[in-house]
Protein backbone atom coordinates (compact mmCIF):
# COMPACT_ATOMS: atom_id res chain seq x y z
CA UNK A 1 0.00 0.00 0.00
CA UNK A 2 1.64 3.38 -0.94
CA UNK A 3 0.82 6.43 1.18
CA UNK A 4 0.98 10.12 0.22
CA UNK A 5 2.51 12.00 3.19
CA UNK A 6 1.24 15.74 3.09
CA UNK A 7 3.06 18.17 5.41
CA UNK A 8 1.27 21.31 5.96
CA UNK A 9 3.69 22.90 8.88
CA UNK A 10 6.88 24.83 8.75
CA UNK A 11 9.69 22.21 9.94
CA UNK A 12 11.05 24.97 11.90
CA UNK A 13 8.22 25.81 13.90
CA UNK A 14 6.77 22.21 14.55
CA UNK A 15 8.39 18.20 14.18
CA UNK A 16 6.17 17.35 12.05
CA UNK A 17 8.42 16.64 9.11
CA UNK A 18 10.38 14.91 11.41
CA UNK A 19 8.24 12.11 12.63
CA UNK A 20 6.77 12.08 8.77
CA UNK A 21 10.17 11.13 7.45
CA UNK A 22 10.91 8.66 10.62
CA UNK A 23 8.06 6.22 9.27
CA UNK A 24 8.22 6.89 5.70
CA UNK A 25 8.64 3.55 3.10
CA UNK A 26 10.47 3.63 -0.07
CA UNK A 27 7.43 3.40 -1.86
CA UNK A 28 5.86 6.46 -0.11
CA UNK A 29 5.52 10.40 -1.37
CA UNK A 30 5.83 13.29 1.24
CA UNK A 31 4.06 17.08 -0.10
CA UNK A 32 4.69 19.91 1.28
CA UNK A 33 2.29 22.35 1.44
CA UNK A 34 0.42 25.61 3.38
CA UNK A 35 3.90 26.50 5.77
CA UNK A 36 5.43 23.43 5.16
CA UNK A 37 6.74 24.61 1.68
CA UNK A 38 9.40 26.19 3.60
CA UNK A 39 10.92 22.35 4.26
CA UNK A 40 11.61 22.10 0.40
CA UNK A 41 14.24 24.69 0.15
CA UNK A 42 17.88 24.31 -0.46
CA UNK A 43 20.18 24.63 2.28
CA UNK A 44 18.31 24.92 5.65
CA UNK A 45 18.27 22.67 8.89
CA UNK A 46 15.72 20.32 6.97
CA UNK A 47 17.26 19.57 3.95
CA UNK A 48 19.49 16.80 5.38
CA UNK A 49 17.10 14.78 6.87
CA UNK A 50 15.01 15.30 3.50
CA UNK A 51 18.46 14.24 1.83
CA UNK A 52 18.42 10.97 3.31
CA UNK A 53 14.82 9.91 3.04
CA UNK A 54 15.52 10.59 -0.73
CA UNK A 55 18.67 8.13 -0.68
CA UNK A 56 16.09 5.59 0.63
CA UNK A 57 13.76 5.99 -2.28
CA UNK A 58 10.97 8.39 -0.82
CA UNK A 59 10.14 10.91 -3.26
CA UNK A 60 9.29 14.55 -2.44
CA UNK A 61 6.66 17.47 -4.08
CA UNK A 62 5.68 21.00 -3.69
CA UNK A 63 2.89 22.80 -3.91
CA UNK A 64 4.30 25.45 -6.19
CA UNK A 65 0.78 27.77 -5.40
CA UNK A 66 2.18 27.68 -1.42
CA UNK A 67 5.50 29.01 -2.52
CA UNK A 68 4.62 31.64 -4.80
CA UNK A 69 2.26 33.11 -1.83
CA UNK A 70 5.09 33.23 0.51
CA UNK A 71 8.10 34.71 -1.67
CA UNK A 72 9.93 31.39 -2.16
CA UNK A 73 11.55 30.73 -5.31
CA UNK A 74 10.37 27.60 -7.09
CA UNK A 75 14.39 27.25 -8.66
CA UNK A 76 16.05 26.86 -4.74
CA UNK A 77 13.69 24.10 -4.41
CA UNK A 78 16.30 20.94 -3.31
CA UNK A 79 17.28 19.00 -6.41
CA UNK A 80 14.81 15.91 -6.30
CA UNK A 81 11.34 17.60 -5.41
CA UNK A 82 8.80 18.32 -8.00
CA UNK A 83 6.70 21.31 -7.82
CA UNK A 84 3.25 20.67 -8.59
CA UNK A 85 -0.26 22.93 -8.52
CA UNK A 86 -3.55 21.61 -7.38
CA UNK A 87 -4.36 19.53 -10.33
CA UNK A 88 -1.00 17.88 -9.37
CA UNK A 89 -2.23 17.65 -5.58
CA UNK A 90 -4.82 15.74 -6.95
CA UNK A 91 -3.48 13.82 -9.31
CA UNK A 92 -0.99 11.96 -6.28
CA UNK A 93 -3.92 11.65 -4.23
CA UNK A 94 -5.07 9.51 -6.94
CA UNK A 95 -1.76 7.91 -7.55
CA UNK A 96 -1.59 6.66 -3.79
CA UNK A 97 -3.78 4.25 -1.90
CA UNK A 98 -3.77 6.42 1.23
CA UNK A 99 -2.93 9.72 2.37
CA UNK A 100 -1.60 10.35 5.73
CA UNK A 101 -2.12 14.52 6.81
CA UNK A 102 0.63 15.41 9.01
CA UNK A 103 -1.48 18.24 10.99
CA UNK B 1 -27.98 46.04 2.26
CA UNK B 2 -27.50 47.14 -1.15
CA UNK B 3 -27.17 50.27 -2.88
CA UNK B 4 -28.80 50.63 -6.89
CA UNK B 5 -26.86 52.62 -9.37
CA UNK B 6 -27.68 53.01 -12.52
CA UNK B 7 -30.00 49.63 -12.34
CA UNK B 8 -27.58 47.92 -10.87
CA UNK B 9 -27.89 46.63 -7.21
CA UNK B 10 -24.14 46.73 -5.12
CA UNK B 11 -24.10 44.93 -1.53
CA UNK B 12 -23.19 47.36 1.06
CA UNK B 13 -22.29 46.49 4.87
CA UNK B 14 -24.85 48.28 7.65
CA UNK B 15 -22.55 51.11 7.63
CA UNK B 16 -23.19 51.81 3.83
CA UNK B 17 -19.23 50.06 2.92
CA UNK B 18 -19.07 48.50 -0.41
CA UNK B 19 -19.02 45.03 0.55
CA UNK B 20 -16.94 44.04 -2.55
CA UNK B 21 -13.63 46.04 -3.13
CA UNK B 22 -14.30 45.51 -7.05
CA UNK B 23 -17.59 46.41 -7.16
CA UNK B 24 -15.93 50.39 -7.26
CA UNK B 25 -16.29 52.75 -10.31
CA UNK B 26 -17.17 56.94 -10.26
CA UNK B 27 -20.75 56.16 -10.48
CA UNK B 28 -21.02 54.31 -7.97
CA UNK B 29 -18.87 56.73 -5.08
CA UNK B 30 -21.37 59.59 -6.08
CA UNK B 31 -24.08 57.13 -4.63
CA UNK B 32 -22.46 56.18 -1.93
CA UNK B 33 -22.04 59.88 -1.12
CA UNK B 34 -25.32 60.97 -2.64
CA UNK B 35 -26.90 58.37 0.25
CA UNK B 36 -24.96 60.87 2.77
CA UNK B 37 -26.10 64.08 0.73
CA UNK B 38 -23.18 64.69 -0.01
CA UNK B 39 -22.16 66.25 -3.43
CA UNK B 40 -18.38 65.19 -4.82
CA UNK B 41 -16.40 68.01 -6.04
CA UNK B 42 -12.88 67.78 -7.58
CA UNK B 43 -11.37 68.80 -4.35
CA UNK B 44 -12.86 65.02 -2.80
CA UNK B 45 -12.03 63.64 -5.99
CA UNK B 46 -8.62 63.84 -5.54
CA UNK B 47 -8.94 62.56 -2.04
CA UNK B 48 -10.44 59.79 -3.06
CA UNK B 49 -7.95 58.74 -5.88
CA UNK B 50 -5.25 59.24 -3.51
CA UNK B 51 -6.66 56.77 -1.22
CA UNK B 52 -7.88 54.37 -3.78
CA UNK B 53 -3.64 54.46 -4.73
CA UNK B 54 -2.72 53.86 -1.47
CA UNK B 55 -4.77 51.17 -0.97
CA UNK B 56 -3.31 49.49 -4.10
CA UNK B 57 -0.05 50.25 -3.42
CA UNK B 58 -0.05 49.00 0.81
CA UNK B 59 -3.32 47.16 0.49
CA UNK B 60 -4.71 48.90 3.76
CA UNK B 61 -6.62 52.38 4.20
CA UNK B 62 -4.62 54.64 6.07
CA UNK B 63 -5.10 55.97 9.33
CA UNK B 64 -5.93 59.69 9.64
CA UNK B 65 -2.41 61.17 10.61
CA UNK B 66 -0.79 59.01 7.75
CA UNK B 67 -3.42 60.28 5.53
CA UNK B 68 -2.91 63.83 6.56
CA UNK B 69 0.72 63.58 6.46
CA UNK B 70 1.04 61.29 2.79
CA UNK B 71 -1.60 63.75 1.33
CA UNK B 72 0.45 67.30 2.19
CA UNK B 73 3.26 65.48 0.60
CA UNK B 74 1.38 64.75 -3.31
CA UNK B 75 -1.27 67.66 -3.18
CA UNK B 76 0.80 70.60 -1.03
CA UNK B 77 1.13 71.27 2.65
CA UNK B 78 -2.10 73.65 2.24
CA UNK B 79 -4.21 70.31 1.90
CA UNK B 80 -2.33 68.02 3.81
CA UNK B 81 -3.90 69.25 7.35
CA UNK B 82 -7.24 68.33 9.48
CA UNK B 83 -8.89 71.26 8.57
CA UNK B 84 -9.07 70.98 5.19
CA UNK B 85 -9.78 67.43 5.21
CA UNK B 86 -12.79 67.56 7.45
CA UNK B 87 -14.22 70.33 5.74
CA UNK B 88 -14.42 68.17 2.98
CA UNK B 89 -15.28 65.26 4.59
CA UNK B 90 -16.74 66.37 7.93
CA UNK B 91 -17.78 63.03 9.27
CA UNK B 92 -14.02 61.90 9.57
CA UNK B 93 -11.99 62.12 6.38
CA UNK B 94 -10.26 58.67 7.00
CA UNK B 95 -13.93 57.50 7.51
CA UNK B 96 -16.11 58.76 5.31
CA UNK B 97 -13.17 59.41 1.95
CA UNK B 98 -12.57 55.55 2.84
CA UNK B 99 -16.11 54.79 2.11
CA UNK B 100 -16.87 56.89 -0.95
CA UNK B 101 -13.40 55.31 -2.34
CA UNK B 102 -14.87 51.77 -1.62
CA UNK B 103 -12.52 50.70 0.82
CA UNK B 104 -12.68 48.94 3.98
CA UNK B 105 -12.77 50.77 7.16
CA UNK B 106 -9.19 51.94 8.24
CA UNK B 107 -7.56 49.83 10.51
CA UNK B 108 -7.26 51.43 14.11
CA UNK B 109 -9.97 53.98 12.50
CA UNK B 110 -10.92 57.05 14.86
CA UNK C 1 9.34 60.49 33.80
CA UNK C 2 8.36 60.26 29.76
CA UNK C 3 4.95 58.47 29.20
CA UNK C 4 6.74 57.00 25.95
CA UNK C 5 6.77 53.05 26.57
CA UNK C 6 8.92 50.60 24.43
CA UNK C 7 6.76 47.95 22.98
CA UNK C 8 8.24 45.07 21.09
CA UNK C 9 6.41 43.01 18.68
CA UNK C 10 8.33 39.56 18.43
CA UNK C 11 6.72 37.60 15.36
CA UNK C 12 7.92 34.12 15.30
CA UNK C 13 5.26 32.60 12.76
CA UNK C 14 5.28 32.13 8.81
CA UNK C 15 2.51 34.47 7.38
CA UNK C 16 -0.63 32.63 5.36
CA UNK C 17 -0.68 29.42 7.36
CA UNK C 18 -1.49 30.60 10.07
CA UNK C 19 -3.38 33.81 11.00
CA UNK C 20 -0.40 35.55 13.98
CA UNK C 21 1.35 37.56 11.36
CA UNK C 22 -1.62 39.87 9.64
CA UNK C 23 -3.04 39.77 13.41
CA UNK C 24 0.67 41.09 14.26
CA UNK C 25 0.82 43.74 11.43
CA UNK C 26 -2.68 44.67 12.02
CA UNK C 27 -1.81 45.11 15.86
CA UNK C 28 1.27 47.36 15.33
CA UNK C 29 -0.83 49.59 12.85
CA UNK C 30 -3.41 50.35 15.36
CA UNK C 31 -1.01 50.33 18.28
CA UNK C 32 1.08 53.06 16.04
CA UNK C 33 -1.68 55.37 16.65
CA UNK C 34 -0.62 55.48 20.57
CA UNK C 35 2.75 56.74 20.17
CA UNK C 36 4.58 55.06 21.58
CA UNK C 37 8.46 53.58 20.50
CA UNK C 38 7.43 50.21 18.42
CA UNK C 39 10.33 47.92 17.72
CA UNK C 40 9.49 44.74 15.68
CA UNK C 41 11.48 41.60 15.87
CA UNK C 42 11.19 38.98 13.34
CA UNK C 43 12.41 35.72 14.37
CA UNK C 44 12.30 31.63 13.77
CA UNK C 45 9.63 31.08 11.06
CA UNK C 46 8.98 35.47 11.65
CA UNK C 47 11.41 36.26 8.80
CA UNK C 48 9.13 34.44 5.98
CA UNK C 49 7.01 37.26 6.66
CA UNK C 50 9.60 39.86 4.93
CA UNK C 51 10.28 37.92 1.63
CA UNK C 52 10.22 39.71 -1.19
CA UNK C 53 7.81 39.27 -4.60
CA UNK C 54 4.85 36.97 -2.47
CA UNK C 55 2.41 36.33 -4.67
CA UNK C 56 -1.20 34.88 -3.33
CA UNK C 57 -3.11 34.86 -6.03
CA UNK C 58 -2.94 31.18 -6.54
CA UNK C 59 -3.93 30.65 -2.75
CA UNK C 60 -6.78 33.17 -2.81
CA UNK C 61 -5.77 35.00 0.43
CA UNK C 62 -4.85 38.84 0.73
CA UNK C 63 -1.47 39.69 -0.04
CA UNK C 64 -0.46 41.89 3.22
CA UNK C 65 3.54 41.57 2.62
CA UNK C 66 2.58 45.22 0.42
CA UNK C 67 1.50 46.58 3.90
CA UNK C 68 4.83 46.20 5.89
CA UNK C 69 6.37 49.17 3.51
CA UNK C 70 3.58 51.30 4.91
CA UNK C 71 5.03 50.87 8.32
CA UNK C 72 7.66 54.32 7.99
CA UNK C 73 4.56 56.28 7.31
CA UNK C 74 2.98 55.07 11.02
CA UNK C 75 6.89 55.99 12.07
CA UNK C 76 7.23 52.13 12.74
CA UNK C 77 10.70 52.40 11.84
CA UNK C 78 12.66 50.07 13.91
CA UNK C 79 12.81 46.45 12.75
CA UNK C 80 15.23 43.72 13.48
CA UNK C 81 15.56 40.43 12.20
CA UNK C 82 17.25 37.53 13.39
CA UNK C 83 20.53 36.52 11.36
CA UNK C 84 20.37 32.45 12.76
CA UNK C 85 16.93 32.03 11.78
CA UNK C 86 17.29 33.50 8.08
CA UNK C 87 20.30 31.12 8.21
CA UNK C 88 18.55 28.22 9.08
CA UNK C 89 16.62 28.59 6.34
CA UNK C 90 18.51 28.74 3.61
CA UNK C 91 17.64 32.75 3.40
CA UNK C 92 19.38 36.01 3.34
CA UNK C 93 19.03 39.99 4.06
CA UNK C 94 18.78 39.98 -0.11
CA UNK C 95 15.57 37.70 0.27
CA UNK C 96 13.60 39.99 1.81
CA UNK C 97 12.18 43.26 0.95
CA UNK C 98 13.69 46.24 2.16
CA UNK C 99 11.57 48.43 3.90
CA UNK C 100 12.39 52.35 4.67
CA UNK C 101 11.19 55.14 6.31
CA UNK C 102 11.91 59.24 5.77
CA UNK C 103 13.50 60.92 8.43
CA UNK C 104 11.80 63.71 9.25
CA UNK C 105 15.14 65.42 11.30
CA UNK C 106 17.25 64.76 8.56
CA UNK C 107 15.56 66.68 5.23
CA UNK C 108 13.17 63.91 4.88
CA UNK C 109 16.36 61.33 3.89
CA UNK C 110 14.73 57.81 2.69
CA UNK C 111 16.60 55.78 5.46
CA UNK C 112 16.33 52.03 5.94
CA UNK C 113 14.15 50.63 9.00
CA UNK C 114 16.05 46.92 9.09
CA UNK C 115 18.54 45.50 11.04
CA UNK C 116 19.97 42.20 11.08
CA UNK C 117 21.09 41.38 14.81
CA UNK C 118 22.27 38.40 16.72
CA UNK C 119 21.56 36.24 19.53
CA UNK C 120 23.29 38.55 22.40
CA UNK C 121 21.42 41.83 20.59
CA UNK C 122 18.42 39.64 20.78
CA UNK C 123 18.24 39.12 24.25
CA UNK C 124 18.79 43.21 25.12
CA UNK C 125 15.90 44.00 22.47
CA UNK C 126 13.80 41.83 24.83
CA UNK C 127 15.55 42.27 28.07
CA UNK C 128 15.22 46.63 27.46
CA UNK C 129 11.14 46.04 26.36
CA UNK C 130 8.56 47.56 28.97
CA UNK C 131 5.78 46.00 26.58
CA UNK C 132 6.41 43.06 25.02
CA UNK C 133 3.67 41.16 22.41
CA UNK C 134 3.97 37.93 20.93
CA UNK C 135 2.63 36.50 17.72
Amino acid sequence: MSTLHTVNKSPFDRNSLDTCLSVTKADATVLMIEDGVAGAMQNTTASAGISDAMAKGVKFAVLGEDLRARGLPADRVMDGFSVVDYAGFVQLSADHDNVQSWL
Amino acid sequence: MALDVNGTSYEVDEEGYLANLNDWNPDVAAALAAADDAELTDAHWEVINFLREYYEEYQIAPAVRVLTKAIGKKLGKDKGNSKYLYELFPYGPAKQACKYAGLPKPTGCV
Amino acid sequence: MSDTKKFVYINRKAPYGTVYALESLEVVLIGAAFEQEVQLVFVDDGVYQLTKGQDTDGIGMKNFSKTYSALGDYDVNQIYVDEQSLKDRGLTMDDLQELTYEDEDDDWAEKSSMKLVNREQLADLISDADVLLNF
